[in-house]
């Protein structure tokens, strides 16, 4: 990760698909636990508590990476302060705009490995 | 050509005007038709569908009210206050309306379907019944040992087999497991349950519990070639002392042997791919016919189940259903059309 003068984050195209990446990673490590625990379907009514703590775990790995990456944003965004658009040919609000745009997909890939766990939550077996 | 003058013209879009009108009520009118049928998710005739149905009507009334408050506000913004509006207020609406809102109602919605989901799909009471999607028609196995799903598999064998009809107990959760020979087809009673796919090399599992006795149109819902469209059947719900009765009699060899459509069946080869137990007829391609003048339809649910259909069917299979596994007859004569027809249909 580049770093500028003044300590902040050099952001780019990395930094901006981080938290969807997550997100993604976290959708597949779900699916590929669940399908290992269930894919045999024989014992269909046996709870599968294991599996279950496993997507615990991936989820609060991947929400609080995806939640470091928004604050992160939000608090280089706020401390130079510029209102979008950002329109400018400039370095400054280049920067701007991909620490608005990181921000706002750590919003919503915090929201989508939410929704990708709450099966988790209400299914306890294979059935 | 004659020209059409204004008063003519005005009559006209007068016309075309109440018919634009009258098109949303003759829909309506259609959907309500529909509603109460044997074939509605709306019959409630299931413990699965009656829950489904609440579903669908929260989020309709949901969808209505989000509809009327987002078109309300677009009109605000548009018509009484046109002017620019204030930036905070803008920012606050797009955080609360377009961010928080739409994300906890999902969140909700979510919650309430995956709360619903593990008792529709819990233990099933008795025995289970076997249904195989085939194109294009169900072959059924009642008494089957339940619970035997999952990957690499097929249908438990044995069973007392019939086709295109299944008679389900009322109140009793009754396990239907699903598989398929050929390709993947889906089984759906909308009236009683949601849907599960037969997909070949495993064995799918859906709970069926009726809450209403009567006669439901179950279909294929998942496309598997030319006459998928024509691949129904019925389900017929009974009390469970009656449905006992039924599988002992579906049980039965067949009722009426030694007549001539008996022999034209067998002189024709029929037997070749139907069976009809008690007679030398020990086809597996096709449906079993051991009792089929007591079903309710032929073909796969498509014709209604009287001797003239059977004659016609037999006649002229791919004029009556497309893309049919079953060759047509149409050498044999009248004659021997409605021997074969009225032995069958005299197969209760």
């Amino acid at each position: 990760m580049h770093l500028l003068p003044s300590g902040k984050t050099r952001d780019n195209l990395w930094t901006l698909i981080t938290p969807p990446t997550v997100w993604a990673w976290h959708f597949l490590l779900s699916y590929i636990t669940a399908a290992y625990a269930c894919a045999p379907n024989d014992a269909i009514f046996e709870a599968i508590p294991g599996p279950r703590l496993l997507v615990a775990v991936l989820t609060v790995v991947a929400l609080a990476i995806i939640a470091w990456c928004g604050v992160r944003a939000w608090r280089e965004w706020q401390s130079e302060y510029v209102a979008p658009p950002f329109n400018e040919a400039s370095p400054a609000h280049r920067e701007r705009f991909l620490e608005f745009s990181t921000l706002l997909l750590a919003g919503l890939s915090f929201v989508g490995v939410v929704f990708v766990a709450m099966p988790a939550l209400f299914v306890v077996d294979c059935r | 050509m004659r020209s059409v003058g204004a008063g003519e013209g005005r009559r006209a879009h007068r016309c075309e005007g109440a018919f634009a009108r009258g098109v949303p009520i003759l829909a309506f009118l259609a959907f309500a038709g529909c509603v109460r049928g044997p074939q509605s998710t709306f019959a409630g005739a299931g413990t699965e569908a009656s829950s489904v149905e609440g579903l669908f009507w929260w989020m309709l009334w949901g969808g209505v009210a989000i509809w009327i408050v987002v078109l309300g506000v677009g009109v605000y913004a548009s018509r009484p206050r046109p002017a620019a509006h204030d930036e905070i207020v803008g920012k606050r609406m797009i955080l609360w309306g377009g961010v928080v809102f739409p994300t906890v109602t999902l969140a909700i919605l979510l919650g309430f379907g995956l709360a619903l989901m593990p008792p529709f799909r819990g233990p099933a009471e008795g025995q289970a019944i076997a249904v195989s999607g085939e194109r294009f028609w169900w072959r059924v196995a009642y008494d089957v040992e339940p619970g035997q799903t999952g990957v690499a598999r097929g249908l438990p064998p044995g069973g007392i087999e019939s086709a295109n009809e299944i008679v389900l107990p009322l109140g009793v959760r009754t396990e239907i497991l699903l598989g398929s020979p050929d390709v993947i087809h889906s089984f759906w009673v909308p009236a009683i349950a949601g849907k599960v796919d037969a997909i070949p090399g495993r064995v799918n599992r859906i709970v069926l519990e009726p809450t209403k006795t009567g006669v439901f149109n179950g279909v294929c819902a998942e496309f598997c070639g030319d006459a998928h469209a024509q691949m129904a059947f019925r389900v017929v719900v009974v009390t469970p002392e009656e449905y006992a009765a039924e599988v002992a009699r579906q049980a039965s060899p067949a009722v009426l042997t030694g007549t001539r459509g008996e022999e034209l069946f067998l002189a024709n080869g029929c037997g070749a791919c139907h069976s009809v137990r008690g007679t030398e007829a020990q086809g597996r391609v096709g449906p079993d016919l051991t009792h089929v003048g007591s079903r309710r339809t032929i073909a796969a649910g498509i014709l209604d189940n009287t001797p003239e259909n059977i004659a016609q069917f037999v006649r002229a299979t791919g004029h009556v259903k497309q893309g049919v596994e079953m060759p047509a007859y149409p050498m044999l004569d009248d004659d021997e059309l409605t021997a074969i027809a009225d032995w069958l249909g005299a197969l209760q």
